[in-house]
């Protein structure tokens, strides 16, 4: 039996028990007489924020993508800097996280002229701009700026995003799925985590309401659970066919998590996959709308790779078109999608683009996320233009369609042909099989380890799977992270890399990869 | 039918409780009207640009060139931008990896940081560490990290200015803590009285609250006052006896609208009395590009600074800081040139120089074109606004408009907003949207509306005040009617 191991709160958790056993309700108890002012022996109170007295759900939650791994690589990279040939290698490259750009590649053209002529519209009224500019750029800035009152960029707007931009994405939407999608359902955010984040706060009222997780997952969500002081409900996906989702295995998992006093309030599907690259069949997406409907569950759909599929076989279905197809509407299950400029051919991370479009609540929740959204203001409004933007990009006839075509298709079949490239090259490396990425960014490998690695891990206090991903580090200068930082099925290891390096890099990465791992498996032979 | 999955019944408790008044009734109504054709002047929220206030022209020449770095190949560029800004646009560059569409560090790009704590060296005097300088979303995003990691649970309370900016008490309610309220004296210029602080904590404390944290906001919103060096000795004193960090909301000191009190920031006036306080009080101060003469709320760009904190806790904010990957880059770069604006012989200096001058002095003028004119209004007393972006005057409302209030179902000072709003199309946030003394009413507006509005703004307020007055005052001598005289006036 499946049992979801504390792989992905280890370490944290542990050095917390310790603290919060030392020092939690030690700085609460003494309270000084309400006459006089404390004493100021400040020696004796442990100072307020310290690990002892800060939130220990802080303590608690991890987040591997930017963790140990990352933190060690950056120190690499500082001594290559200093000492250049220090290292036996000469750059360190970054495959732990989906940050295309940061990688070489090139953002979208038309995107961009659009964006600078927003933030700089006086430049508008110049003739030399046409020089420098598409003039469907310069067009589709204006209508932009039409839509924003008194074409004031830098003011804050509606909390839940400027309304005709809201219009475009709907729009977009529409064209995409088919049905109707309603710009009072979408609320803008400074990426799509914000909008996860809004969402695990209405559900989460405390540790016995539980939200449904693929493992693995992509840690945003183990995190923001804790975060929120909410229990993370794992359901498995099934590595042997191609990381497939079972409803029975949903079913069963949902029954364990109430036989323990868990109410589940969501599921999270992220699809395509992360770290797991697999794109849900359409009959495998009726199945979840059908369960979340039965058992009442807010059906979180993280869709941010929709627009990062590599195999002909398979397509990207928004699991509210599937819905709507089904003939569910508003009434009969709350479908809550969230969509990002930071992937797809964009790779927009450093902009915090995202939406997520809430369908299927009654009117007085929706005030409530309204307000939570209205705390903030709202999010930035370049990240709004660019989410509209990549919901209603240039069509055939516009001026900039052939350019922004073939950036498009340059980088999506780029994509294709690399995952391909380092899948087959991790299934050629001895004890090492990795399932096919269909889409997304990432490359999930399972490592087969000898004995004798997973006994040196133990020695040195590290999981296995850390451990190989620090000799990597050391040997080649890439950074990849450990698959106990998505959860995994206890006893099996993996880590996560991405396909992100620039396609003129990968025969770099495969061969130093194939080098360091039959070093290794020679080291640790059994 | 099963249950749906989230039913307002079923909601997070937490979430329910929060109020965010600067964008609640009034706005909403406010919107409503403004879609079926009535002219609103909001003036709900510290939103400069909305209400005509231009973008500085450098900033948006620097950021645009980011965002489109291949205009810095093309020999035309000249023709349209400034040599200067093309500079510092590849100098920005250059301190990313991959320009602006790449996640940056968690903590901020470390180039942008470095500059930072060189502006905070500047202005104070004192070296600042850029490790401990983390850029943000915006500086709510930042306060909300603070206190999401100060606050365990609804024991945990945070001492919060009343007058607030109600940030704050959502926040706290948002995460399930306690707000402990300390009053300013409205009376004194809306200062603080260390004795307040003192009373306030006793009684938190008598309750069973720990207090953890004390906030400042300096000058205050919407209060406006501008806290002296020795009000802020007093305050460092005060939380280093009692343990508390200081929370030091500074999103405002820019705007400064009399001589007599400078912005000294709390970490200056902290390190001025040296050691052993200096090295022991726990203080974070928050920046922002939103306000000053900026304005660029539509950015989402601010930082926060800590100063002696533990290193395992700037760790774990770090961690916490890392699950949202990034703040947004852009931001990032116009808080880089707020920090480091142009200088004298740069070639957009003197444009610079200009637009920011125009606008911090046409801000101080209205500050008391504004006060003043509140302060011409029957049964109102206004405090001059000595910094920040907004008035706060006091309402005298009489009784039966009080009355009036409670028979809707409303309270006074909502009531009366909402008078106004219809009468005039002014979208100001009601007073209890900011906590205030029991029985007495303000409202907030800003002092954003464009100069040559403001007096045709004023007047048609005073207007509406004077005869709202007149409805509600006793002068027509009901309340000398006995019980069982009949009136003499017909109704």
């Amino acid at each position: 039996m499946r049992r979801f191991v504390s792989g992905v709160l280890s370490s944290y958790q542990k050095r917390s028990l310790s603290h919060r056993s030392l020092g939690f309700f030690s700085s609460t108890t003494s309270l000084p007489n309400s006459d006089s002012p404390s004493s100021s022996s400040s020696a004796a109170m442990p100072t307020p924020v310290t690990l002892e007295t800060i939130n220990p759900k802080v303590l608690e939650c991890e987040y591997a993508v930017r963790g140990e791994i990352v933190t060690l690589a950056q120190r690499l990279q500082q001594e290559l800097q200093e000492k250049p040939g220090s290292l036996p290698f000469d750059e360190i490259l970054y495959c732990n996280i989906g940050n295309p750009q940061s990688l070489g590649q090139q953002p979208i053209t038309f995107f961009r002229e659009v964006i600078a002529l927003c933030d700089h519209p006086p430049i508008l009224d110049k003739s030399e701009t046409q020089g420098l500019f598409s003039a469907d750029a310069i067009e589709r800035a204006w209508q932009i700026l039409d839509q924003i009152p008194g074409r004031a960029t830098g003011a804050y707007s509606h909390s839940q995003g400027i309304k005709g931009l809201r219009d475009t994405i709907a729009a977009g939407i529409e064209a995409r799925d088919g049905f109707p999608s309603n710009p009072n359902d979408i609320f803008l955010t400074d990426g799509a985590s914000p909008a996860v984040h809004m969402m695990m706060q209405l559900l989460i009222r405390t540790k016995k309401d539980g939200i449904l997780c693929p493992i693995p997952q992509y840690p945003l969500y183990s995190a923001s659970i804790v975060l929120h002081g909410g229990t993370l409900v794992p359901y498995y996906l099934d590595e042997a066919t191609g990381w497939g989702l079972e409803v029975s295995e949903l079913q069963k998992q949902l029954e364990d998590a109430k036989s323990k006093g868990i109410t589940v309030r969501a599921l999270v599907v992220i699809n395509p996959g992360n770290p797991t690259g697999q794109v849900l069949s359409e009959d495998n997406q009726r199945d979840i709308v059908e369960f979340c409907k039965k058992e009442g569950l807010v059906l979180l759909a993280d869709e941010v790779y929709q627009e990062n599929v590599y195999v002909p076989d398979k397509k990207f279905h928004s699991f509210k078109k599937i819905s709507r197809s089904m003939g569910y509407g508003e009434e009969d299950i709350s479908v809550v999608s969230f969509q990002s400029v930071s992937k797809g051919y964009y790779g927009e991370c450093g902009k915090r683009g995202g939406y997520m479009e809430v369908t299927g609540f009654g009117a007085d929740v929706r005030e409530q996320i309204y307000k939570v959204a209205s705390v903030n203001l709202c999010s930035n409004i370049t990240g709004q233009i660019l989410a509209s933007l990549v919901m209603s990009p240039p069509k055939v006839g516009d001026e900039s369609y052939e350019s922004y075509f073939m950036e498009k298709d340059g980088i999506l079949s780029s994509l294709a042909r690399r995952a391909k490239t380092l899948e087959d090259a991790l299934n050629s490396l001895e004890g090492v099989t990795c399932n096919k990425a269909e889409g997304a960014m990432y490359l999930f490998p399972r490592i087969h380890l000898p004995e004798k690695a997973i006994k040196a891990a133990e020695a040195a206090k590290t999981a296995p799977d850390a451990f190989y991903a620090r000799r990597l580090l050391n040997a080649t200068g890439i950074v990849v992270v450990p698959g106990s930082g998505f959860g995994q099925v206890p006893g099996t290891w993996h880590f996560r890399c991405t396909i992100l390096p620039q396609e003129d890099k990968i025969p770099a990465v495969v061969s130093r990869l194939t080098e360091f791992h039959k070093g290794f498996m020679e080291e640790f032979r059994d | 039918m099963s249950h749906k999955g989230l039913d307002y019944e079923t909601l997070n408790e937490n979430v329910k409780k929060v109020q965010y008044a600067v964008r609640g009734e009034l706005y909403l109504r406010a919107s409503e009207l403004q879609k079926e054709g009535k002219k609103i002047i909001f003036t709900n929220v510290g939103n400069p640009h909305a209400l005509g206030q231009k973008p500085l022209t450098f900033p948006r020449q620097v950021v645009a060139l980011c965002q489109a770095p291949f205009l810095l190949d093309d020999p035309n560029v000249g023709l349209v931008f400034p040599a200067d800004a093309i500079a510092r646009a590849k100098h920005y560059l250059s301190l990313t990896t991959g320009g602006l569409g790449a996640y940056s560090d968690s903590r901020g790009l470390p180039g942008i940081r470095k500059e930072v704590a060189e502006f905070i060296e500047r202005r104070d005097g004192y070296p600042s560490d850029p490790e401990l300088i983390f850029l943000t979303d915006g500086a709510s995003k930042g306060v909300m990290q603070i206190l999401n990691t100060i606050i365990r649970g609804e024991k945990d309370g945070i001492l919060v200015p009343v007058p607030q900016y109600p940030l704050y008490s959502a926040a706290i309610s948002l995460f399930g803590g306690s707000l402990v309220p300390y009053y300013l004296e409205e009376t004194a210029n809306w200062g603080l009285d260390v004795n307040n602080l003192h009373s306030s904590v006793a009684e938190a404390r008598s309750k069973g609250i720990t207090v953890r944290a004390m906030v400042i906001i300096n000058p205050g919103n919407p209060t406006g006052q501008c806290l002296s060096e020795a009000n802020l000795k007093e305050i460092l004193n005060f939380c280093n006896q009692e343990n508390l960090v200081l929370l030091g909301d500074e999103v405002y000191q820019q705007n400064i609208y009399q001589d007599e009190r400078p912005f000294i920031s709390a970490r200056k006036v902290l390190l001025d009395m040296g050691p052993p306080i200096s090295k022991e009080l726990q203080l974070v101060s928050f920046h922002t590009v939103s306000k000053g003469y900026w304005g660029e709320c539509g950015q989402r760009g601010g930082y926060f600074e800590m100063t002696n904190i533990p290193p395992q806790t700037v760790d774990e904010i770090y961690k916490v800081a890392s699950i949202s990957l990034s703040p947004n880059v852009p931001g990032q770069i116009f808080l880089g040139v707020m920090v480091n604006p142009p200088k004298p012989g740069d070639i957009s200096y003197l444009q610079f120089m200009r637009e920011s001058k125009g606008i911090l002095e046409s801000l101080r003028r209205r500050a008391q074109i504004m006060t003043d004119g509140f302060n011409s209004c029957r049964n109102v007393v206004c405090n001059f606004t000595e910094g920040a972006m907004y008035s706060f005057p006091q309402i005298r409302l009489p009784p039966k408009a009080i009355e009036a209030a409670k028979k809707l179902g409303k309270v006074a000072d909502v009531f009366y907003c909402l008078k106004l709003l219809e009468a005039t199309g002014i979208s100001t946030v009601p007073g209890s949207g900011f906590g205030q003394k029991e029985g007495v009413f303000h409202l907030r507006t800003t002092i954003l509306p464009a100069e040559e509005d403001m007096p045709a703004i004023m007047e048609s307020f005073k207007k509406f005040n004077d005869e709202f007055m007149e409805q509600y005052e006793d002068h027509r001598g009901y309340s000398r009617i006995r019980e069982g005289e009949t009136s003499r006036v017909s109704c």
